[in-house]
């Protein structure tokens, strides 16, 4: 299959960078795979796993926050958070679960308590996924 | 004249000193490193965003129902400028260099009718510009308890401003920070960052391609325009922690010197004096040998 650059950067350094057979990204309106030869794309992303396999390899990192651009230069995601899974811990992201819980309660309008239940589900998710794939994976 | 005691103490004090400066300027040099390598790791992340974001701008701009972070208010009535500095000393002229920027567009801003509001980060562009604009300030930002600057930081900045944006508080936003560009020059810089601006990339966006949105621009812009926010102010922020760190090593560098050269002369009137005793006591001696 053929490989694409890739490119996954948060603000405080570049996370990953190297070519890759496919890419899932936790678009804002759902999951999307991404492979070589991409039409030109970009999609805000939410919080959640994003998947890369190349070179028989599979990674999977939690973002959060940030969008991905797909390109002819191949595929770009900026995320604000983005963690290898082993390295984030259950506590941390039961953490931002009860962060976004509290967010959820201290919006002052409905368009803004929308936002955050979204983040909140979207956390909740990946958790209940998280979990679920631990354990399959033992 | 000082006695030979009181030379010997002056010259021990400014050793003491030397050592300090010197200990100084080998930390600053330490931390520059990693400052430096911080600020560098988040120039990809930026230079994204703007191209990505320069990208849905062109697009959108002009349209009736673009976001307020990108067109502005349509006044320039209320300018906000946020006057990054450090919160320590002791680095030469860069806070200083800052605060002057500053306060030079304060003042020609409040000449020109203008109202101004200050938003500082940082105790030492705080100090200095309370003595002239204490009604001005709105907010005060200190980053002191944390070791590093992290992008949570910048985070809670950008929340702040674009929150005062939302409530109509202001219609221009102008960041004051000092650009990094070699251990011995930090240039002050004032960016503006409400309404968005982005340089030299509209040019560039008129080859690349057409790009598919999810959602639709409109929400996107509305998404990340307070995410560059953000990442404008963290940039910001390490450009700023590379030059303080800078400024400091090259002003440590001078005091050290500077203690050195004084040592040096202190050393030789000490020496001086010295020989001028030893010769008096030889001649009263040999005088008083003489009357016998």
């Amino acid at each position: 299959m053929a490989n694409f650059p890739f490119e996954l950067v948060s603000p405080e350094k570049l996370v990953y960078s190297g070519s890759v057979t496919e890419v899932v990204v936790p678009g804002a309106e759902g999951e999307f795979g991404v492979l070589a030869g991409h039409a030109p794309f970009v999609s805000v992303i939410k919080p959640g796993v994003l998947i890369i396999k190349g070179d028989g390899k599979v990674q999977k990192l939690f973002v959060r926050g940030g969008f991905a651009e797909a390109g002819p230069q191949g595929l770009t995601v900026l995320a604000e958070t983005a963690v290898p899974l082993a390295e984030l811990g259950p506590g941390k992201l039961a953490q931002m679960i009860k962060d976004a819980q509290e967010d959820v309660e201290d919006a002052k309008d409905d368009a803004t308590r929308l936002k955050r239940q979204t983040v909140l589900d979207a956390l909740k998710t990946t958790a209940a996924a998280i979990e679920a794939d631990g354990r399959t994976a033992h | 004249m000082a006695s030979l005691k009181d030379l010997r103490n002056r010259i021990a004090s400014v050793k003491a000193t030397q050592k300090i400066t010197k200990a100084m300027q080998m930390v600053a040099a330490a931390k520059l490193r990693r400052a430096q390598t911080a600020a560098e790791a988040a120039r990809p992340y930026a230079k994204r965003m703007e191209s990505v974001l320069g990208n849905i701008a062109s697009a959108v701009s002009g349209g009736p129902d673009a976001p307020l972070l990108l067109t502005g208010t349509g006044k320039d009535n209320v300018h906000l400028l946020l006057v990054l500095t450090a919160e320590r000393g002791l680095c030469g002229a860069f806070n200083s260099s800052i605060v002057r920027l500053a306060r030079e567009r304060a003042t020609a801003l409040l000449a020109q009718g203008k109202t101004v509001k200050i938003f500082c980060v940082g105790r030492k562009g705080y100090e200095p510009l309370r003595r002239q604009f204490e009604k001005q300030i709105v907010e005060f930002v200190e980053l002191r308890a944390n070791k590093g600057v992290t992008f949570a930081d910048a985070q809670a900045i950008a929340e702040k401003i674009s929150g005062m944006f939302q409530a109509g508080e202001f219609d221009v936003a102008t960041m004051f920070f000092s650009r990094f560009q070699s251990v011995i020059s930090q240039v002050p810089t004032a960016q503006q960052i409400i309404p968005a601006t982005f340089t030299g990339v509209a040019a560039a966006s008129g080859a690349a391609a057409t790009y598919e949105y999810e959602p639709d621009e409109n929400e996107i812009l509305a998404d990340l325009l307070p995410r560059n926010l953000a990442v404008q102010i963290f940039t910001a922020l390490l450009e700023n922690g590379a030059s303080e760190q800078g400024a400091r090593m090259s002003a440590m560098d001078n005091a050290t010197r500077n203690a050195g050269e004084m040592i040096k002369k202190q050393t030789l009137t000490y020496n001086r004096t010295r020989q001028a005793m030893i010769t008096k006591e030889l001649i009263e001696i040999i005088s008083g040998a003489e009357a016998l």
